[in-house]
């Protein structure tokens, strides 16, 4: 029962945070220094890590599948399968779950730390609203960001795939027909539908890691286990909108 | 912000029956309060009698289990009292914005009202650091900062709010005498300089009858006394008089066992 009633109690804080920091949307133009602040530490410190990321599991899919495609002698549609996969499936969703790792852990441990040291308080004493200067420019950040991380992570995964094809002796696939036979199949819808999922992952990775930073209490140990929550949170939550808007998708 | 600087006058400070539970355990109980505008109410007590959590339930940071705290007449835990009250709050912590110099973290109240145009924002501040002597910490992070300093530079963070109820809690905790001695007067001397009604969390004996013009003390969750610092030096209550005037028992027979496990 009690895990129903935490369940509850975090969608609607979720719910009620959004709502708090999208009711401060009219003040954003004079919050532009902090939302370019968190467009860089959303967007530039995690293009790294999306970009290595996506090469090695765009080059991966297509090792694995053109191993198993050469079977049924239907390799020259590699190219069909990395590219749908990565821009449906595999570049949104490894976009989010590297934002969850790198950018919601530090975005809850910082926020945690603000309310556990009595940095938020003081900020209600001067009546200015957490939810103005620490949510909502991180979710306009993130919504920003997050179609460019997630267009770069599917462009990279292509390329990781098409030098795997080309340079891969068993596979043996080269450029021109990997490319060919991407775009033949890959629709605009599917790019927009990736762009689309990766849109709502990220504002749900900012808004759990924002949520669990802000109602942290206790010490040290409480700001560590917070982190790890919003973690594990955002990665179940990545997974299951993942599903639902694959449903509504197709 | 609805009112202006000028504007701004202490206001009166009302606690009726207030009541604070966390998880079934009674923290305050039926607290009755009154402070008059412009007055420096201090509020006494043992570690763990409950003075912070009575002051986070006048700073509005908490909703009472029961009773009720108005400021002006109002409910500070609403936003739209905080439009209308300017209210200051100096954290035990200071809880200064670590991410900001002493500049900006003073700044930020009136850069985020839109109070004043930048250049104003400036003179305010840097006129704000210079009653508490800290122009040379203008720069500097909280970080880089003494525990003294950052106190005051809490303090000077709440005076460029130019605020009409000024709650301190534990102002002169981690400092050494001296220290807390400045504190205390820049406290009282604040009262003259900004007319403000300000109320002090302490169990510092010696600051809160030098500074009170009247004090409480809360024990056990309870007031155990309200009055003038003179009326409470007259009062006879054994609890209240132990607490005023601690004594060191060099022979406590409590301790002696301690000293037969060591031998």
């Amino acid at each position: 029962m009690t895990i129903f009633i935490r369940f509850f109690d975090n969608i609607g804080s979720l719910v009620l945070l959004a709502t708090r920091a999208f009711s401060h949307l009219p003040s954003i133009g004079r919050q532009s220094a902090r939302v370019v602040e968190q467009c860089y530490l959303i967007g530039y410190t995690t293009l790294p890590i999306v970009t290595i990321l996506s090469f090695f599991i765009g080059g991966v899919l297509a090792l694995q599948s053109g191993i198993s495609l050469q079977d049924f002698g239907a390799r020259q549609f590699i190219g069909t399968l990395v590219g749908e996969s990565m821009a449906r499936e595999l570049g949104p969703v490894m976009a989010a779950i590297l934002l969850a790792g790198r950018v919601g852990s530090a975005i809850t441990a910082e926020l945690a730390s603000m309310k556990v040291y009595q940095e938020v308080d003081a900020l209600v004493t001067m009546n200015i609203r957490p939810e103005r200067i620490l949510v909502l420019p991180r979710l306009i950040a993130v919504m920003l960001m997050m179609p460019i991380l997630a267009i770069i992570a599917v462009v990279v995964g292509w390329l990781g795939g098409a030098i795997v094809c080309k340079y891969v002796g068993m596979i043996g696939v080269d450029w021109d027909m990997y490319f060919q036979s991407l775009k033949q199949f890959l629709t605009v819808g599917d790019v927009f539908g990736g762009l689309l999922k990766a849109e709502i992952f990220g504002v749900g990775v900012v808004l759990v890691a924002c949520n669990t930073g802000l109602r942290t209490r206790g010490g040290p140990r409480e700001i560590g286990l917070s982190v790890t929550q919003a973690v594990v949170q955002s990665l179940i939550l990545i997974l299951v909108l993942d599903y639902f808007i694959t449903k509504a998708l197709v | 912000m609805s009112s202006t600087n000028e504007e701004r006058k202490p206001v009166a400070i009302e606690v009726q029956e207030l009541r604070k539970e966390y998880s079934g355990v009674t923290v305050l109980d039926g607290i009755n309060l009154s402070v008059k505008p412009g007055e420096i109410f201090v509020i006494m007590g043992p570690s763990g009698s409950g003075k912070s959590v009575l002051l986070r339930q006048v700073a509005g940071l908490e909703t009472p289990t029961s009773g009720q705290v108005r400021i002006d007449g109002m409910d500070p835990s609403l936003e739209e009292t905080r439009d209308k009250v300017a209210l200051a709050l100096v954290f035990q912590s200071g809880a200064l914005f670590n991410s900001l110099s002493v500049f900006e973290n003073l700044a930020l109240y009136l850069r985020e009202h839109r109070l004043h145009p930048e250049p104003v924002i400036r003179e305010k501040v840097m006129s704000a650091l210079q009653m508490l002597s800290l122009e040379k910490a203008v720069g500097k992070f909280p970080s880089e900062l003494s525990g003294g300093m950052k106190k005051r530079v809490a303090i000077a963070r709440a005076l460029v709010m130019q605020p009409q109820v000024m709650l301190y809690d534990e102002p002169t905790s981690e400092l050494d005498p001296t220290m807390g001695a400045t504190i205390a007067e820049i406290i009282a001397s604040l009262r003259q300089a900004i007319a403000v009604t300000s109320v002090v969390v302490s169990h510092d004996r010696d600051l809160a009858l030098t500074i009170a013009d009247r004090v409480a003390v809360l024990m056990h969750g309870r007031l155990k006394a309200e009055g003038t610092p003179a009326g409470l030096r007259a009062n006879t209550d054994p609890e209240i008089v132990d607490f005023l005037n601690p004594t060191i028992n060099l022979d406590n027979p409590r301790f002696k066992n301690l000293e037969a496990a060591n031998e």
